[in-house]
């Protein structure tokens, strides 16, 4: 049984520009209902739109960050469909040229680099949004009505869940790097289609397309894949086929439900938006776009790997978020081991990060405070174990790390004779440790570096500690 | 003196010079409404109060030395399909019934900024889609000249309250001849100008490669006096071109020695009374004998313009009107137990028998299976007829013609919608073109006017009206 | 030349509703003035490109800047229905 599973993807993305994509209503997310509206998002007679050249740009950069095409000479269609949300009663999208075409987005599977297609990218509004109550009333706003999006088809190039998440995460990435949007699934701002089937090469047969909606995470994503791709599979071995349907993806049963399925692809009746002139785009406005692109997450991660010679999981973890990439980049030209600067990073500063739910940028302190830190420990004058606790403090207070040690006199005792001294104590104290030791229970080893630990309120070199508790538990 | 008489060049030479003030002119084009309205019907909304208090501030800006506009102390009347704030517009629909836009139209707010008084809103065919006003939700309008009969349509009552002297000027919106006919059946001079030259912003769409709104006039300066108030470009309005306006009055007077007028010969094809054709051919004369050069043009492709022009429009409409669903404003059905019930009752409960014919024959032509043998070829149609145009201007500066096929009809006369869109035969091919046309009285017969409708190239308003003013200066002027 | 059920079909796209009497006479007028457009088929094409607008302009891009947007009260002021700010629509089954 040679089962092959096809997925594509169907994103919309919104764009992080100021304003909507036909009029100067803000954009902002999360505002009371219908205080962001006028007569053109509206629908209301008579109302025209004018195009917002941010949208354009932030199209285009997303167009050139992932390898498309630019059309010079593109337009806006219409198209048309009832819905309580769409307030002209057609969406004013684009059908016949889009905006952006033939790129790709390259992942990293087991058998190597592999490049995910992606078909198209245009431009459109987005619709505004209802919520039920309970009486089963509809209650709509209209703030989100023009909204700018990008959609974004792929090619069904995708064979499993890992792959269409790999996609996803590198998608959302990259989107936020070049910041047209801030990609937030919970918030909408990025919203994700499934159409998959499954291919028999061996029996040479295959199964309808299954469009499946209502995701709400990249997990729900991986989730329905999977739940689908078992389906399908299931009734070719029953000698049964799906139908080409819409089903919407339940996250509390963790199953697919058929949507009201339509007996025909919907009719859009596509023609030209005639209130939009046709729109030209200049060659040398795209070249300045892609002149000021930044570099973008899949090429920082493979020069990461090369030029500090980091693993690629640390690689990876470190350029997923724009910001931590420049943090941990900046911090690097300060010290010396980037390795070492990789493990801080991707350790104790991300786990805080996400522990409360804060960007980089709301960080206290400075990549030079942190390399700062690592001095302190390299030179030894603190215990790695210290710098934690240092650090703890940069967070909490923004304070440089060596105004914290010295306030807090936390400087490492590497001092022989002052540390023999304290061992001795120790040994003394602990006559029963000592004879376990000597009778063999090595656990008493680390029971008694632990007191003297203690008793130097966690100041004493380590290294220096063991050496000295082990000499001298010798001599005895 | 009977103020309503004058025209509204010396409305406002009157007004400036003293001799009469504002609120005297308002009032008695208010008492004249009061008088001719039980007849003639050509008003949905009055704005009376309005009126007169922007009457008065308007006296009392002269009375400090201010300046003021263009417009200054003209009553204008607005036709129902263009925006205006806090003032119903109701497209002449029970859909739009109570509707009371947030928002003026650019052209409003351009008319308010040089002081024209805008004394109401004014009957029309339901969404702008009819040629007699029949298809009114209010009733329809009737031609001052003979109640019995049509004033024309779309903007019949703009055409009908100017001719009745309820008005000096007035808005209008053209689409397939919704300016021209009207004016042609009233007596008037109606002016359609270049697609672009007006902003759209705020005027109810029925088809928006086609619309234009334009104005109507007694004569030729009165039109072309509002005009020069409401063109230019509008930033909201991303059709609109961005050129320097001409200034119309200031060259209205030129004279036409040496220009070339072309009659285009499928013109002279189409089926017209006789005694309309004769008409026709003694202005042409005229116009010769005022030092025009004739020259034959040809629009080889004319016959297709009219059913070119309603498949084009009918798509674009059909989409346009798709935005009343009785949810956000506008009529909604009282009883409904799902969506698609609430949409079905509240548009075939609100909508008249044209609007819905026009919706389907648009859905038809865009819906799959259809779009390419209609909607795309249709399209083609358009780039033929464009370029037929721009030939004929390679060789005339102007092109004359018959503006209507008829005298103003009978109320109730037409019943038959084909019948009833051959009344457009002569004025469709020029919305295709983009380009711009006026119509002007030219004669009388039997009592009733013939349209004259001049052509101009893109642009070239001042061509046309030039024209047009050498032609009525020798006619005698305004009857 | 149109069958009923064609004329059903399109006035379920336009979301319009016909009695049986009115679908009668319509899809008779409806048959004449397709009839009447379809003379367009006669005219050969070949070759000619669609006019998709009819000016030479080309599309101004506006810059992104804030303008401020209508009042609550101006939006919801048509409304033939209202809820704590929000359009309602009664009772309607998804």
């Amino acid at each position: 049984m040679a089962y092959k599973t096809l997925v594509g993807l169907e994103i919309h993305v919104e764009l992080s520009t100021k304003t909507k994509i036909f009029c100067g209503c803000s954009n902002e997310f999360g505002k009371d209902a219908n205080t962001q509206c006028c007569p053109v998002c509206l629908g209301l007679p008579g109302a025209l739109p004018v195009l917002n050249k941010a949208v354009v740009e932030y199209a285009i950069k997303a167009g050139l960050a992932f390898n498309c095409d630019i059309a010079t000479d593109t337009r806006m269609d219409r198209k048309n469909y009832f819905y309580p949300d769409l307030v002209k009663g057609f969406q004013i999208s684009q059908n016949d040229i889009p905006l952006c075409s033939n790129g790709y987005i390259e992942i990293d599977t087991e058998n190597g680099p592999k490049k995910i297609r992606i078909r198209r990218i245009h431009i459109e509004e987005d619709t505004g949004k209802s919520i039920h109550t309970e009486s089963g009333d509809s209650l709509l706003d209209y703030n989100r009505s023009g909204v700018p999006l990008i959609e974004i088809v792929t090619e069904p190039d995708m064979n499993s869940k890992e792959e269409a998440q790999k996609f996803l995460e590198s998608l959302k990435s990259t989107l936020q790097y070049i910041e047209v949007s801030d990609c937030k699934m919970e918030e909408g701002s990025l919203r994700c289609d499934i159409n998959l089937n499954i291919v028999d090469d061996e029996r040479n047969t295959k199964t309808r397309i299954t469009e499946i909606k209502n995701l709400n995470s990249f997990s729900a994503v991986g989730k329905a894949i999977e739940y689908e791709e078992k389906r399908h599979i299931e009734l070719l071995e029953e000698g049964k086929n799906t139908v080409r349907e819409t089903r919407r993806w339940n996250e509390l049963e963790n199953k697919t439900v058929v949507m009201r399925s339509k007996e025909e692809a919907a009719d859009y009746r596509y023609g030209t938006e005639p209130d939009i002139a046709p729109i030209k785009i200049d060659e040398k406005w795209i070249e300045e776009i892609r002149q000021n692109m930044p570099e973008l997450p899949r090429n920082k991660k493979m020069r990461f790997i090369k030029e500090y010679n980091l693993p690629e999981y640390d690689a990876e973890v470190l350029t997923q978020s724009k910001d931590l990439s420049f943090f941990f980049e900046e911090t690097v030209g300060l010290s010396e081991d980037p390795k070492q600067v990789s493990n801080w990073v991707m350790g104790d500063v991300l786990r805080r990060l996400n522990d409360e739910g804060i960007e980089v940028k709301d960080l206290k302190f400075t990549p030079k405070d942190l390399a700062d830190l690592l001095k302190l420990i390299n030179e030894g004058k603190i215990s790695n174990n210290i710098g934690k606790k240092v650090l703890r403090e940069m967070f909490e207070t923004g304070k440089k790390p060596d105004d914290i040690v010295k306030e807090q006199g936390l400087v490492q005792i590497s001092d022989e004779s002052q540390l023999k001294e304290v061992v001795a104590k120790i040994l003394e104290e602990n006559e029963q440790s000592v004879i376990d030791y000597k009778n063999g229970k090595t656990r008493a080893l680390g029971f008694l570096i632990g007191q003297v630990m203690k008793a130097t309120k966690g100041k004493a070199n380590p290294q220096l500690v063991n050496k000295l508790v082990t000499e001298m538990l010798e001599e005895k | 003196m009977d103020i309503t008489s004058l025209s509204a060049v010396e409305m406002r030479d009157k007004l400036l010079s003293g001799e009469i003030s504002c609120r005297e002119i308002v009032k008695a084009h208010i008492d004249n409404i009061e008088k001719m309205e039980p007849e003639i019907n050509a008003f949905i909304t009055l704005t009376k109060e309005e009126a007169l208090e922007r009457a008065d501030r308007i006296d009392e800006k002269i009375r400090n030395k201010e300046e003021v506009g263009l417009l200054a102390g003209i009553p204008v009347a607005v036709k129902d399909n263009i925006s205006t704030k806090g003032v119903r517009t109701t497209c002449a629909s029970k859909m739009l019934e109570n509707y009371i836009p947030p928002y003026d139209a650019t052209v409003v707010e351009r008319i308010i900024e040089e002081d024209g008084i805008i004394i109401g809103k004014t009957n029309m065919d339901e969404f702008a889609m009819g040629s007699s006003t029949e298809t009114s939700y209010f009733g329809p309008t009737r031609n001052p000249i003979d109640t019995t009969r049509v004033p024309g349509g779309s903007s019949g009552g703009s055409a009908a309250a100017v001719r009745a002297k309820e008005a000096a000027i007035a808005l209008g919106t053209d689409t397939g001849g919704s300016i021209r006919e009207p004016a042609s059946f009233c007596g008037v001079v109606g002016i359609k100008p270049t697609y672009g030259l007006v902003s759209r912003y705020g005027v109810v769409p029925m088809a928006n490669s086609l619309d234009q709104v334009g104005s109507f006039g007694r004569n030729v300066s009165d039109a072309a006096l509002l005009l020069q108030a409401i063109a230019g470009h509008d930033p909201k309005d991303s059709t609109s071109m961005d050129l320097d306006v001409v200034d119309y009055l200031a060259h209205i007077e030129d004279g036409i020695k040496g220009m070339k007028i072309g009659v285009p010969k499928e013109y002279m094809e189409i089926e017209i009374d006789k005694s309309l054709k004769d008409k026709i051919l003694d202005a042409i004369n005229i116009l010769k004998d005022l030092g025009a050069e004739l020259v034959e043009v040809s629009l080889p492709n004319l016959k297709y313009a009219l059913p070119d022009y309603y498949i084009i429009s009918t798509s674009e409409l059909s989409s346009n009107l798709s935005r009343f669903d009785g949810i956000r404003y506008g009529y909604r059905t009282e009883n409904y137990s799902s969506l698609d019930e609430l949409y079905k009752k509240s548009r075939s409960e609100a909508f008249g028998e044209e609007v819905k014919r026009r919706i389907m024959l648009g859905t038809y032509s865009l819906s799959k299976g259809h779009a390419d043998e209609y909607y795309k070829k249709a399209l083609k149609i358009r780039t033929l007829i464009k370029n037929d145009f721009d030939k004929a201007f390679e060789k005339a500066d102007v092109l004359v013609g018959p503006t209507t096929p008829t005298l103003p009809f009978k109320i109730g006369e037409i019943t038959d919608p084909v019948t009833m869109y051959k009344s457009d035969s002569f004025t469709v091919a020029i919305n295709l073109a983009g380009v711009c046309a006026l119509s002007m009285p030219c004669g009388y017969v039997d009592g009733f006017p013939v349209g004259l409708q001049m052509i101009g190239d893109r642009f070239k308003e001042i061509n046309i009206l030039k024209a047009a003013y050498a032609l009525e200066k020798n006619l005698g002027g305004v009857r | 030349m149109v069958s009923k059920e064609d004329v059903y079909h399109i006035a379920d796209l336009a979301k319009l509703d016909f009695s049986h009497e009115e679908l009668e006479k319509f899809t008779d007028e409806f048959s004449k003035i397709l009839e009447y457009v379809g003379q367009l088929k006669e005219l050969d094409t070949e070759g000619v490109e669609p006019t998709y607008n009819i000016s030479s302009k080309v599309q101004p891009l506006r810059e992104d800047v804030v303008m401020p947007s209508l009042p609550k009260e101006e939006v919801l002021k048509n409304a033939p229905e209202e809820q704590y700010g929000y359009f309602k629509l009664p009772r309607i089954m998804d």
